[in-house]
């Protein structure tokens, strides 16, 4: 492979990050707030056959991402609804609405399957895209791609720096410590959850109106990556940062996968394909490991240096949900 | 600010929380309302800082103006402000963080500007806290802290304090109590909420004590202790005398311990417990009693040494093992750690017996809770959900779960936010453990309680443990002196 296609490939890597990086982002605002949109892999189909419906109806792409957002923020209003007002299991209604949104977008999506439609073009930006390497890299993507990089900034710096993102980190901490701080609990939640479903619909038309252009139904390959999403939302330690590092790393390893083929002709296709599945879960494993019993024990029996730095090492990994994850807010 | 309540009612169903409640506090008092619990108070000061909100009838007059307080928010903005009994503030975030959220202003808040004014408020109260820190690394007389400061900062002028004593070290008390007087001084209005009668006559120029909803009586300095007992609980209670222990044969041995966690070690700790002892652990929490006594029940493996039970090494076991021979633990998060929320009492019961069969024995299960109930005394009927019993009836609940027979009772402040009553009777039942041949190793921050009832007493300050010292020889000074850290030079000085 020459160094041209290593460079277009992770450049290809970073664009297919895309969708994942908006659910994640989605989920991490969300459940920031104490609400676990768990309707993430459905949401994600039905926006993306939504939106290509629309974008091909209309002739009109913007229409089509809008579409996919608009769905999200109503199927995060159901949510919030049934868990906020209803004051229902978050868990059981976003499960529910996962299997349901998946199902209805095949089942609407009948006529669209396999049409020709319309898809978001690259934009090299100007001067910036003829720097040697960084060019190829993070200069020559679709418009999808760079709101994709900007909103990792923007999330990381309104839940950290912003005192509107202090009251949200604060909710879905400590629900009663925020509202004797002035916030409104349960209109935040419904605002953070139906903003954070708004971002995860984003996801939908990112597949169906640029990576994977077209809407394809159960072969579209779409299926697994809200799940995906979910476990990186969490290995990414409810940061945004993290959680992009986490979206990419999975990216990477589907690439790998492709690439590897080839090379590698005596490992069956399908264990490639797979792979970055495993891989996440072990990464996950590995960011919790801290917690268990046994490494405490294990740690307990090494030699000091070597305790010290590893201990540290896993505390710096080791990331806690909003304590008030699943929680009904009341107010006394 | 001059505060006065009028006429207070608030009822729950047909349960009246307040009855009737006339209460006027001037400018630059400090208030105490004693009670004991369930007398009423939280409920008057919830009503006084927003939380809920008075039946119809009832006023609040702040500086003579009638004003409607909706919600803690508007509490504050009117200038009252509450620090809670568990502090309401955001344990994984920064200090810094923890203050400024909240404050009103622009969609970036100017962190150098208020690191500024937070380090100029806890400098003029003496304060040592890292804004940088996060505040569950902090005790929760730091945590108290950082809340005094950041009403102050909001422009709080009446200052209302839940049970602010329980949990803080001895030292931690004593700069609270000074800073109190101190904002008085400045004419803050104080309402200092608390049922430990000493903690009151010791600060308050003034106390009103509840009893059963009702303000049933005023009085100022000097106080009679013994009029504010009997106001409190309707008749006069004293404390048990001081029973020594008859030393029995040797129960639990530790043998050149030594423990670590991320933030301390503790080394070489040599103890013999025989039964039916007392040993009560004394130290500024985090100073290295937790890690103590969950490695008496091998819930935190040493990284040196042995410890024996009734001449068993169940070093590196875990607690199953130490469950067997008859070791308990009694953790201080009761409701986190001890108890099963949702379950109710009869629940426990069950639960803690030798499971026998399949299915549950719902007839004998209600039984055994009617009968503990009874025996211990609880407040509570048998399909109570553990979480909705008063904190002294969570406590009794845990004790009638004690397995019987028992050689070691662990304990993480045993009567922390309990009213006298409730703490004399939990004693009253563990000594009749220790009578039975038990063994008691205990924590507390109430350095009376770590006298009256040890035996022996180990004093822990920054990982290092004192020799065992005879509780009935030694004075609350000498202990407050270790604990703050001073008189460790030569070990064996502490020694008696």
């Amino acid at each position: 492979m020459t160094q041209e296609t290593i460079l277009i490939g992770l450049a290809g890597v970073l664009a297919s990050a895309a969708p994942v990086i908006f659910a994640v982002l989605g989920e991490t605002l969300s459940e920031r707030a104490g609400v676990i949109n768990l309707s993430m892999n459905g949401t994600i189909l039905l926006a993306a056959m939504g939106g290509f419906a629309v974008a091909y109806n209309t002739d009109n792409i913007l229409l089509g991402f809008l579409a996919g957002m608009l769905i999200g923020a109503i199927v995060a209003l159901i949510v919030a609804f049934a868990s906020i007002t209803l004051k229902q299991s978050q868990v059981a209604v976003g499960f529910v609405l996962a299997l349901t949104c998946r199902d209805l977008s095949y089942f609407l999506g009948n006529p669209y399957m396999g049409v020709p439609g319309p898809r978001l073009q690259a934009i090299p930006i100007p001067v910036l895209a003829d720097i040697p390497v960084l060019g190829v890299l993070f200069f020559r993507h679709d418009l999808i791609t760079y709101v994709s990089f900007i909103a990792i900034f923007l999330a990381w710096a309104w839940i950290f720096r912003t005192r509107p993102g202090l009251m949200l980190q604060g909710i879905g901490e400590k629900p009663a410590a925020a509202y004797i701080r002035g916030a409104n609990v349960n209109l935040m939640r419904y605002v953070y959850t139906v903003v954070g479903g708004a971002l995860i619909g984003l996801a939908g038309p990112a597949y169906s109106l640029a990576i994977r252009a077209g809407w394809m139904g159960t072969i579209s390959g779409l299926d697994g990556v809200g799940w995906i999403a979910l476990s990186i939302t969490i290995f990414g330690g409810w940061n945004p940062l993290r959680g992009a590092f986490g979206a990419y790393l999975f990216a990477f390893l589907q690439w790998l996968g492709l690439v590897l083929q080839p090379v590698l002709t005596q490992v069956p296709s399908q264990v490639l394909q797979v792979a970055p599945f495993p891989l996440m879960i072990l990464t996950l494993l590995l960011v919790n490991i801290g917690d268990a019993e046994w490494v405490e024990r294990a740690l307990a029996a090494m030699p000091e240096s070597a305790r010290k730095l590893l201990s540290k090492l896993l505390r710096a990994l080791r990331a806690s949900p909003p304590a008030a994850l699943g929680v009904p807010f009341e107010r006394d | 600010m001059n505060v006065e309540l009028r006429n207070i009612h608030k009822h729950f169903g047909n349960v009246y929380a307040n009855k009737g409640i006339n209460l006027n506090v001037p400018s630059g008092t400090i208030q105490g309302i004693l009670g004991e619990n369930g007398a009423g108070k939280s409920t008057l000061m919830k009503i006084l800082s927003g939380f809920i909100q008075a039946d119809p009838g009832g006023e609040i007059i702040l500086d003579g103006t009638p004003t409607v307080i909706q919600s803690p928010a508007d509490a504050i903005h009117v200038g009252i402000g509450m620090l809670h009994q568990d502090p309401l503030d955001f344990p994984p975030m920064r200090v810094l963080d923890n203050f400024l959220l909240g404050q009103s202003g622009g969609l970036f808040p100017n962190r150098n500007a208020v690191a500024q004014d937070f380090k100029r408020l806890a400098g003029q109260f003496d304060f040592s806290l890292d804004p940088d820190n996060y505040v569950d690394a902090l005790t929760v007389g730091e945590r108290q802290q950082l809340e005094i400061i950041r009403l102050l900062w909001l422009g709080a002028r009446v200052l209302i304090l839940d049970e602010p004593t329980t949990g803080i070290s001895a030292s931690q008390k004593a700069k609270l109590f000074d800073t109190l007087k101190k904002l008085a001084g400045q004419g803050m209005t104080i309402i200092f909420v608390s049922h430990k009668l000493e903690d009151v006559e010791n600060l308050c120029h003034r106390v009103a004590v509840l009893r059963a909803g009702e303000l049933v009586g005023e009085t100022q300095t000097p106080y009679v202790t013994a009029n504010l007992v009997e106001m409190m609980f309707g008749k006069e209670i004293t404390l048990g005398e001081r029973q020594p222990a008859k030393a029995g044969e040797i129960v639990l041995a530790l043998k050149d311990v030594s423990l670590e966690d991320v933030r301390l070690r503790i080394k070489n700790v040599n103890l013999e417990v025989r039964s039916g002892e007392v040993i009560g652990l004394a130290g500024m929490e985090g100073s290295g009693q937790d890690l103590f006594i969950r490695s008496c029940a091998g819930l935190v493996r040493p990284v040196g040494g042995r410890i024996l039970l009734k001449g068993r090494d169940l070093t590196g076991k875990s607690y199953h093992p130490f469950k067997r021979e008859g070791v308990n633990f009694l953790p201080a998060a009761r409701l986190e750690e001890g108890l099963v929320p949702g379950l109710t009492l009869t629940d426990h019961f069950i639960l803690a017996e030798e499971p026998r069969g399949l299915f549950i024995d719902h007839a004998a299960g209600q039984k055994l809770a009617d009968e503990r109930i009874k025996s211990f005394n609880i407040r509570g009927a048998p399909l109570t959900p553990v979480e909705s019993l008063s904190g002294g009836n969570q406590q009794r609940a845990e004790l009638a779960l004690l397995q019987s027979p028992l050689s070691l009772v662990l304990l993480e402040h045993p009567t922390r936010g309990l009213d006298i009553e409730s703490v004399i009777y939990i004693w009253g039942k563990l000594k009749e453990r220790c009578g039975q041949g038990a063994s008691i190793i205990f924590i507390s921050s109430d350095l009376e309680e770590i006298l009256q009832y040890s035996d022996r007493v180990l004093v822990f300050f920054n990982g290092e443990v004192s020799d065992p010292m005879d509780a009935s020889k030694t004075s609350v000074e000498q202990l407050g002196q270790l604990i703050g850290g001073k008189g460790w030079a030569g070990k064996g000085e502490a020694d008696v």
